[in-house]
Order: structure tokens, then sequence, then C-alpha cells
């Protein structure tokens, strides 16, 4: 049974659609990269998986025990965190609210999986550290800890390398590749097309309002589309 | 007269324990507010708070608050609401209703003059009157059960509090019910503002809660650190503004904002200190 399924969906705001007739699903173990251009509707299907916007029509399926709350997320920075005074133990731990339920205060459980989540990350050292002051590199692994606390086994990552210098680049993607060696889920908006046919199991492209390839990423790059959106942007880099 | 003969008048007691408790509420609130970007919904509410009593005062309300808090609390609901849905932006939309009430409320009170002395009605709702010091028994107790609730809920609430603040969309995504958080802030800050009144006048009460946030935010660096820091900050300055106030006669309300200034000055300075020394 498939983890997360969309079938016939539209997006979009207030009724104007952005993509439609959108079907895939991802599988326990995949690794999904989602590309196509500014525009295309990348981030709106993020927003509608994660529920933050409701579908215009068609429906979004959780499945294999996963519940909508356990969904890892890794968003795009904020303004507001940029000066945000929080320390890097206090971010990683509110990873945990779904958790919470009624109940005001985090329990050891809690505190412990924040712990073991920023060991996966190897950050244990900066829990006291102010997270404003940390590297970009640093901000996106804390944000990835927290995402952990939150998830067993479906992390959503938006442009997660966006801003990073290229070591820290290639830090984060040997990161996400490690998580889903150990069982994780992956699905990813991406820019970075070498990337993404690098790392991932799946692609899905999206583009012109409409769905243009879903499958694996060896049939990806077999095809017409993949070919030149390939060539197009390893022109450019 | 010395401090400790001025402390022996009931007045001088009631206005130093409605004057720090409305200063640890809005302190607890401002930081919140100040890191949503909503340092001026304050001020807006304060304005729509002053139409409300225009509005009572003509339509010869006995007991102003049965109107003013609903109508605030109200409006507070309708800013936060609206800021998530983006027709109006949230900053335009506090600006236009904070102007709009402030204009239709003094004409209110213009047209429909009942008192002598209107200029001084005004001033004392815009500044603050010298009502924080002709407080009753009742009043006090009032203020103390509304902090005791604000208090409780912020405790109560806290990590939540935390995580919507942090990062909204995070916080939506894994379930947490961030328009039901929304408004209970909304209406939190709506009853803080109504009570603050008093205390500093509705021109001056985004004072009491930018100003302890963002002194804290000059040192601390840990969310926690800086809501405590924040609450001592608040409660200190209120008291040294109010006994100063008393001692010296000066305006209460624009005395306690001129501590809080000298705060921030002093506590911006100990920041960059401590950055140079790092």
């Amino acid at each position: 049974m498939a983890l997360l399924s969309c079938e016939n969906i539209a997006l979009g705001y207030d009724g104007d659609t952005i993509v439609s007739d959108l079907t895939f699903e991802v599988k326990s173990g995949n690794y999904l990269c989602i590309v196509g251009e500014n525009g295309s509707g990348k981030s709106t299907l993020l927003k509608t998986m994660l529920h933050l916007i409701p579908p215009i029509s068609g429906r979004i399926h959780f499945g294999d025990g996963v519940q909508q709350n356990e969904v890892g997320y890794l968003p795009q920075q904020t303004i507001v965190q940029k000066d945000f005074p929080a320390s890097v133990w206090e971010v990683v731990l509110s990873g945990c609210v779904n958790r919470l339920g009624l109940r005001p205060f985090y329990r050891k459980e809690e505190k412990k999986l924040a712990l073991k989540s920023m060991e996966r990350m190897d950050i244990p050292d900066l829990a006291k550290h102010s997270y404003r002051d940390l590297s970009g590199g640093q901000q996106q692994r804390v944000l990835l800890a927290r995402a952990l606390c939150a998830t067993r086994k479906l992390l959503i990552l938006d442009e997660p390398v966006a801003g990073l210098d290229p070591k820290a680049t290639l830090d984060m993607y040997s990161l996400i590749e490690k998580l889903n060696n150990e069982g994780l889920t992956i699905i990813m908006i991406s820019h970075d097309i070498t990337a993404a046919t690098q790392y991932a199991s799946h692609i899905l492209h999206i583009g012109n309002s409409q769905p243009l390839f879903f499958g694996e990423t060896k049939d990806y790059l077999e095809s017409d589309i993949g070919k030149l959106y390939v060539h197009m942007q390893g022109g450019v880099s | 007269m010395t401090l400790i003969e001025y402390f022996s008048y009931p007045f001088v007691r009631y206005a130093l324990v409605v004057g720090i408790l409305i200063a640890l509420c809005s302190s607890l609130l401002g930081v919140t507010l100040v890191l949503k970007r909503l340092s001026f919904i304050g001020d807006g509410l304060s304005h729509v708070a002053f139409g409300a009593i225009a509005l009572a005062t003509v339509m010869k309300v006995s007991n102003d608050m049965i109107l003013v808090a609903p109508i605030t609390i109200l409006f507070a609901i309708l800013l936060m609401g609206v800021g998530e849905k983006r027709k109006i932006k949230g900053d335009a939309m506090i600006a236009m209703l904070s102007v709009g009430s402030l204009g239709l409320g003094y004409l209110l009170m213009n047209i429909f003059n009942t008192s002598s002395n209107l200029g001084g009605d005004v001033c004392a709702t815009l500044f603050g009157s010298t009502s924080i010091l002709t407080l009753t028994i009742t009043d006090v107790w009032v203020c103390i059960i509304m902090s005791i609730i604000v208090i409780l809920m912020f405790i109560f609430f806290y990590n939540k509090l935390f995580s919507i603040t942090f990062d909204e969309n995070f916080a939506k995504a894994t379930g947490v019910q961030t328009s039901a958080y929304n408004m209970l802030i909304a209406t939190v800050v709506a009853m803080i503002i109504v009570l603050a009144m008093n205390l500093v006048g509705s021109l001056l009460i985004s004072a009491l809660i930018i100003f302890p946030a963002l002194s804290a935010m000059r040192i601390f660096k840990s969310f926690q650190q800086v809501i405590i820091c924040s609450a001592l900050f608040s409660v200190v300055c209120t008291t040294i503004g109010i006994l100063i106030s008393i001692i010296g006669g000066t305006p209460v309300g624009s005395t306690i904002v001129a501590v809080d200034i000298t705060g921030f000055i002093l506590f911006s300075f100990i920041g960059k200190l401590l950055k140079v020394a790092r």
C-alpha cells in the first residue's frame, strides 16, 4: 500500500487552479523529487500535501500507518526566524508539538527523542546555541532534526538547499540520503535537476499547469522531457 | 513625605498592584506579538477601544466595560483572522482600523457632547487618566482575576505558543490548530488592552507590549530567557514609573513609558558590550 497517494487532484488558491489532473503515489522508502519551473505549482502541491491548503478537487490519502500529523516538514526559512531568539534545543523540541495533544509540557520521552534527532543530525553540541547565530547549513540541520521529531516515516522537504554554499549543499544531500537509507520516505521539492536525478528514486515533473512526468528516475532520464530539462539546466550550470 | 508614608494610602497600593499585573501580562504576550511582526496590533486595538469608550459614553452605558471589552475582542479576532487570508495586508488593516476608530470616536464625543470638559475627557482616555489612582477594591480584584487567567493560559499553552510563533506552517502541518490559538492570542491581547487603558491610556499601550520584549531580545538568546527577562523588565520599569509619578506628580502613563525607554537604551548598550566581549 502507498504511503501517500494523490488521485486526479487539482490545486490552487481561492478557486484559481494552478495544476490539474495530478495523479501519483509514493511508496514506503521512496525518494521523490518534485521538479519544475518557478510558478509551476510545486510549492502549492507541497502545501496541499501538508493540508495547509485544501485541494480544489480530488483527494490525498495517507496510508501505511501514517497519520496526517505525523509528517516531518522542512519548510523554507521565513523572515521571522532570522532574528528569532530561540536556542537550538527549543527549536528541535518544538518538533514534538504534535505529540502533546492537550498536555501542556513535554515528557521525558519527547526530550529523549529530541536529543536523539540532534544526534542523528550530528548537532548535539549546538543545543545551547542561539538559532539565529548559526550558519545556514547548521540552521537547516536544526530544522531537519525538528522534522525528525515529528515523524517516524515521511519527510517533506521544501528546497532544503536554497541559499546554502556548495559544501553545505553536499552535506545536506548526503544527510537526506542517509535518512532515506535508514528507511525514511522522502518527498523533496528541488530546483537542482542534477542532484534530483542523482539522488531520487522517483521524479515528478510539473509545468505549464499540468503534470509532465511521473515515474522512476531512470525512465525520466530516457524521456524526452527529462532529456530536455536535464540538458537545459546542465548547460546553465 | 517619605515613600513608606505613601504606602499607607490604599490608592497607592492598589495602583501598584494593578500596574504590576498589567505590566506582567502585556510583556508575556508582547514577545509573541513582536516576533510575529504584530507590534502594532496593540496600538490599533487600543484605538478601537477608544472608539468603543466614546460610543459607551454617548450611549450613556453605566459600566463602559460591558461594551468596550466585547467590541475590542471582536476587532482583535478580525485583525488576526484577516492577517491569514491577506486580502488587505495585516499592517494596512491595523492602520485603517486604528485611525478610523480614533477619528470616529472623537467625532461621536464631539457631536453628542455630554460633558463640560470634552478636551479633558479625550486627553484622559488617550494618555491615561488619574483613574489608576482612584481604583476601587473591586477594580483591583477584577484585574487580579483577569491576570491570573492570562498567566495560567500562558503557562499552559507555552509550548504551543512557541511553536506557532517560531513557525506557524510547521505547527499547522503537524496538526496544531493554529487558527484557534491565534484567536486565543487575539482575545487575550484585547483583554489586556482593555485592562491597560486605565493605566497608560490608549495612545501609550504599545509601549507596555513592545519595550520589554525588544529590550530582553537585546541581551538574551533563548525564548524562555527572553520571556522571563521581559516580564521582570516590565514589572520593574512599571513600578519605578508609578513611584516616580506619585512622588513627582508626573502623569502615570508617560512616566512609565519614559522609564521603559531608558531601560531599552540601557539593555541595548549592555547587549552591544556583551557582543564585543565575546
